[in-house]
């Protein structure tokens, strides 16, 4: 997903019993269903998953601007252009409500942003993979948005209030993505030769990656279970990957195109489908840092960043002198 | 060509290059809201350009399109002015070159508005209102950094000496401009006045000006090397619907 693998406090889910009563009372008004506000009590573990988590999710979020961003340039109509520079926008958005959200646990957008930029924090191992043809504008919308859909639809629930109003907002254009995406890779499929041969490529190289997103098997992973507690993941990484799979099957079938997993086959018994499992030591490599495009998206950002900061202490020191101004005439 | 069409084409291509050149910037921007604005101001850019060339296309009255004017020309037969294709270099050039442009463009667009044509009046009015926004933001941008750092002002500074000399061609005249351009001048010398005199920047000397932009005559190299990009999709796959 757009938060992989992220660690909570990993001593194990205690009991209500064994809580402290103020642990005890947040434990079960998360139970109950209420929200938890940025001025209310949490267990200084809550608060450090939370912000590792949104942290991780709002640089997805940022770093995935450049896949995308790879084709504004290169956009083959002026509506298509328009529609993914709304939409790479969009992701922007989302990064800026989710930097909101983490900042109401206490702490910056420039210091999580030192955090991205100097790999002490991730972001998704999807957006280390290149957009090579313009049917990867359509992959990434169909699989990928397609995919972050399926986690952070459950997470318009979660219990810390901030961030399940921010998923609201963002599962609004999330599912309008996903079907701008659908929609090119439908032009894509019924179109000439060569575009056909672009729309299955595309789904050759992005089906395993997307799989990855939901992360490796949970098992009985003791972060897993205290997010599930804390209600700050919902679902188990292979249930949603199951769904996923099985929402998207028939989309590719629909498509005329095929997915590149020989054992797909639909199992009536489950109730859903068989299908192989991603590479799972590439996910580690690429969790590493060794993602095909890695190094020039963490170059793309610094470079960013570095570019920028005449231009934002240009603005904080207008903004002073402003302000200076202002009380020197009262 | 008709005058009407090769009009129409100006306006076009102009905020289809100023929209292209300022898409570069996508998810690189110094801070995350430059990036929602320029994505923002981008967005507006190429939804005019649509308007602009589908009305270029329906005086043509040929077998092309919006989308055939943008995609299928080459450098010789756009008609933009020079300074929107100048390279975005950096944010302080990318943020005077929009300026500069967006006080014509207000201007022009407003002189518009006014026309018999009911076209152009009515894409001038939906235009104006999203060009009023472009123009605040870029002058308030251009004061912030000029009045900011040392550093802000002076590459603010080397950014205006550096475009000054593409100025001058958003107000030359000839038959195909629908209004008279040159009456815009005065408004545009005012606000510039006032804008750089809030930044403590000094308006250089020179009255130079390059042109051959509008009427294609003579484009400078960087257009060549955008149109190279953009349009290397219809071009590799001419048969292809997208
Ligand atoms: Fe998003
Ligand atoms: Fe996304
Ligand atoms: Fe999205």
């Amino acid at each position: 997903m757009y938060a992989q693998m992220v660690k909570s406090t990993g001593q194990g889910v205690k009991s209500l019993d064994e809580m402290d009563p103020q642990e005890r009372a947040f434990q079960e008004r998360i139970n109950a269903g209420d929200k938890i506000e940025p001025k209310d009590w949490m267990p200084a573990g809550y608060r450090k998953t939370l912000i590792r988590q949104i942290g991780q999710h709002a640089h997805s979020e940022i770093v995935g601007q450049l896949p995308e961003g790879n084709w504004i340039t290169r956009a083959p109509t002026l509506e298509r252009k328009a529609i993914l520079l709304a939409k790479v926008q969009d992701e922007a958005g989302h990064g800026l409500y989710l930097y909101c959200a983490a900042e109401t646990l206490g702490v910056t957008r420039d210091e999580l942003t030192e955090m991205l930029l100097d790999g002490r924090m991730k972001y998704s191992s999807i957006f280390n993979y290149p957009t090579l043809t313009w049917a990867d504008m359509g992959a990434v919308g169909w699989l990928v948005d397609g995919a972050a859909i399926m986690n952070q639809v459950p997470l318009q629930r979660t219990s810390y209030g901030p961030y399940a109003r921010a998923m609201v907002r963002i599962c609004k254009e999330e599912s309008f993505h996903q079907r701008q995406g659908f929609d090119i890779m439908m032009k894509m499929a019924n179109g000439t030769t060569a575009q056909k041969r672009m729309a299955q490529d595309a789904l050759n190289r992005f089906w395993g990656p997307s799989l990855m997103m939901f992360g490796p098997s949970d098992g009985d992973s003791v972060h897993s279970a205290q997010s599930m507690a804390w209600k700050i993941k919902m679902n188990g990484n292979d249930e949603l990957r199951q769904l996923f799979v099985d929402q998207t099957a028939p989309q590719a079938e629909y498509l005329g195109l095929t997915i590149p997993d020989e054992t797909l086959n639909w199992n009536d018994e489950k109730g859903g489908y068989d299908f192989a499992q991603p590479d799972w030591d590439e996910f580690f490599d690429v969790l590493k840092g060794n993602g095909p495009e890695a190094a020039n998206r963490m170059e793309a950002r610094n470079k960013a960043w570095d570019d920028g900061a005449w231009v934002r202490d240009g603005m904080m020191a207008h903004a002073d002198k402003k302000r200076a101004a202002k009380l020197a005439a009262e | 060509m008709s005058n009407l069409f090769e009009f129409a084409c100006r306006m076009g291509d102009n905020s289809l290059v100023l929209g292209h050149r300022v898409s570069e910037w996508c998810g690189v921007a110094p801070v995350l809201e430059e990036d929602i604005a320029l994505a923002n101001i981008a967005l507006d850019l190429i939804g005019q350009t649509q308007l602009w060339l589908g009305l270029a296309a329906e005086i043509e009255g040929s077998d092309r399109d919006a989308d055939a004017l943008a995609f299928r020309r080459d450098v010789w037969d756009f008609r933009n002015l020079l300074l929107v294709e100048q390279p975005n270099r950096d944010f302080g050039h990318t943020m005077m070159r929009q300026f500069l442009f967006d006080a014509w463009h207000f201007e022009m667009l407003g002189a518009l508005k006014g026309s018999d044509h009911t076209q152009i009046s009515a894409i001038a009015e939906k235009s104006l209102k999203e060009v009023t926004y472009h123009l605040e933001r870029s002058t308030d941008t251009v004061i912030a950094l000029g009045d900011g750092t040392e550093e802000s002002h002076n590459r603010m500074q080397n950014a205006l000496d550096r475009l000054w000399p593409y100025v001058g061609e958003m107000f030359l005249n000839d038959d195909c401009d629908h209004i008279d351009t040159s009456s815009l001048r005065p408004a545009f010398d005012a606000r510039l006045a006032d804008v750089l005199g809030q930044a403590t920047l000094v308006q250089p000397d020179s009255t130079f000006t390059h042109k051959g932009g509008k009427t294609g005559a003579r484009h400078t190299e960087a257009l060549g090397h955008m149109l190279a990009v953009m349009q290397s999709l219809p071009r590799a796959y001419p048969d292809a619907k997208w």
